[in-house]
């Protein structure tokens, strides 16, 4: 009887390390493919050009692969969206932790978590006949495809992410702590401002980390609003096309595996993935090493 | 008389929680507040610096003469009162920041700036809550650092440092283990000099050891009111003699 049960945890142990290692395995498969390419793409063009050339043109004649014009449209994008996400998830997560009533938050969050959950094709779209048309009527110069309307739309998706995140850190902080500051002769905004939001400014920090990095890594909703012409702009009301643009514009058209064209969605990719993976390290980073305890 | 309270009625919604309260608070004297738990002893010490504000649905009725000003009235100043009646609560609630900002946050907030004034004061105020000593190398350390008894300590010392005239404290030493309750206690005496003292209490022991004058309190009244020799040793109401024995819980 004993055995049989020892055996049973046997069995069950080993298949949960399999479960486990699958994942694992998985993104070292998806690490190793991305990075193959890649190695094969800089044996052909070098690694300065790609960095430092303004000019991408990886399916005309003469073909050039200055990557500039799409880290500049995606860093364009993430700092846009930001200017939307950031300060409007804040101030919910202030509102909903600090003021709302208990009810008020309630039916509030629910909403809010709804919004994060409609899937970005819809916010593409949204941004394209509905943002885009409201810009253009009060900017008239804007292009159709631009990147203010894409920004307000990823800005849009990501505030929920921002919001519940923050909150949930405000929520943390114990009343006792408000009331010491009450107790002082603190006015309501004192305590949001002086006493809840700097003892969770990590979190804080890190949510904004983490929104930024859903920005740079979204596609749908610059795929279809930001546009696809890779040119070097820093105007918000101009056409350009993001590095996950341009993936997805590769991956629709017809290109041959093996060839130049091909191992460039590869390089652009672990460009990418480099990049939200050190900014996902830093939101966690910045988390560890500033714990928030009461 | 520091503080005079007349006929206060307090309710929590439709909670009648107490009841035509009158109780004077004398100058540089340690009242203590006692009876069994839900009898009214933290409301009423929370009606002294309007905490109760941050609750939903409160009344109150009544007046309470602090210096002969009423503080129920909607024209007084509700920081100026709390910089005047501070509290220290049960459990230690430092700000999560260094021990040096836990001092200064009240002062600077009610407009303190100079900073050689506010080292001064956050030393005086840390010396006067027995606590200098043992952080004086790590004022920028977390105040969460510090272990329960010197969190009080420095939860004394934050309240000091705005130089209120009276000390409100509900259950000041409960979650804190018997040699810091005893160094918050000696730390009592020497603060009766300068501050009146309100004080709620579960332990009999520490309202006969520290407090001048007692009141007990029963369902929203108080039975009983006067110098705590005399409640002690010779009780008027069978109940407070009852609970004094501890005959009830």
């Amino acid at each position: 009887m004993k055995k049989k049960i020892k055996k049973r945890e046997f069995i069950i142990e080993k298949s949960l390390v399999i479960f486990a290692s699958i994942t694992i395995l998985t993104t070292l498969a998806i690490i190793l493919t991305l990075f193959g390419e890649t190695f094969q793409f800089f044996k052909e063009i070098s690694i300065i050009d790609f960095l430092t050339g303004t000019k991408w043109a990886p399916t005309l004649s003469p073909q050039s692969f200055g990557v500039l014009p799409l880290l500049v449209g995606t860093i364009m994008i993430a700092i846009f969206s930001s200017i939307i996400s950031l300060p409007l998830g804040l101030g919910s997560a202030i509102y909903l932790s600090e003021y709302a009533k208990k009810r008020t938050r309630k039916i509030i969050k629910p909403i809010l978590e709804l919004l994060a959950g409609i899937p970005s094709i819809v916010y593409g779209f949204f941004a394209l006949t509905f943002i885009t048309p409201l810009i253009r009527q009060v900017l008239p110069q804007t292009q159709v495809f631009n990147v203010a309307s894409a920004s307000i739309a990823i800005g849009i998706m990501t505030l929920p992410m921002v919001a519940s995140l923050c909150e949930d850190a405000m929520m943390a902080v114990p009343n006792s702590v408000r009331n010491g500051a009450y107790a002082l002769g603190a006015t309501k905004m004192e305590v949001a401002l002086k006493i809840v939001v700097p003892s969770t400014s990590s979190s804080i920090a890190s949510a904004f980390v983490l929104a930024i990095s859903r920005a740079v890594g979204e596609t749908m909703i610059v795929a279809i609003a930001a546009g696809q012409s890779p040119v070097l702009t820093f105007n918000p009301l101009e056409s350009i096309q993001t590095m996950t643009g341009f993936m997805v514009n590769m991956s629709l058209g017809e290109i041959s595996q093996g060839s130049i064209e091909y191992k460039t969605v590869f390089a652009v990719g672990t460009m990418l993935f480099l990049m939200t993976l050190i900014m996902n390290l830093i939101a966690k980073g910045i988390l560890h090493r500033n714990k928030e305890r009461y | 008389m520091k503080i005079i309270c007349n006929n206060i009625d307090f309710f929590y919604g439709s909670n009648h929680a107490l009841k035509n309260v009158n109780l004077n608070i004398e100058e540089n004297k340690i009242t203590a507040l006692i009876g069994p738990s839900g009898c009214g002893k933290s409301t009423f010490i929370r009606t002294l610096n309007r905490m109760y504000e941050h609750l939903p649905q409160t009344k109150i009725e009544g007046e309470i003469l602090l210096d002969n000003e009423n503080i129920l009235t909607d024209s007084y100043d509700l920081a100026e009162l709390r910089k005047k009646v501070g509290m220290v609560f049960q459990k230690p609630n430092p700000f999560p920041k260094s021990i040096y900002e836990n001092v200064i946050y009240g002062p600077k907030k009610h407009g303190l700036k100079n900073k050689d004034a506010l080292d001064t004061l956050v030393e005086k105020s840390l010396r006067k809550a027995a606590l200098w000593e043992e952080v004086k190398d790590k004022l920028n350390k977390s105040a969460l650092e510090l272990s329960g008894g010197q969190q009080q300590r420095l939860c004394i010392a934050r309240c000091l440092a705005v130089e209120p005239e009276v000390l409100l404290m509900d259950e000041p030493t409960s979650a804190l283990d018997p040699i810091a309750t005893l160094k918050i206690e000696e730390l009592f005496h020497s603060l009766k000099e300068y501050y009146s003292l309100v004080i709620v209490t579960h332990s009999m022991q520490q309202a006969a050891r520290i407090s001048d004058n007692t009141a007990f309190f029963l369902n929203g009244e108080i039975i009983e009111t006067g110098r705590t020799d005399d409640i002690f040793t010779n009780p008027i109401d069978q109940r407070t003699n009852d609970y004094i024995t501890g005959r009830f819980s």
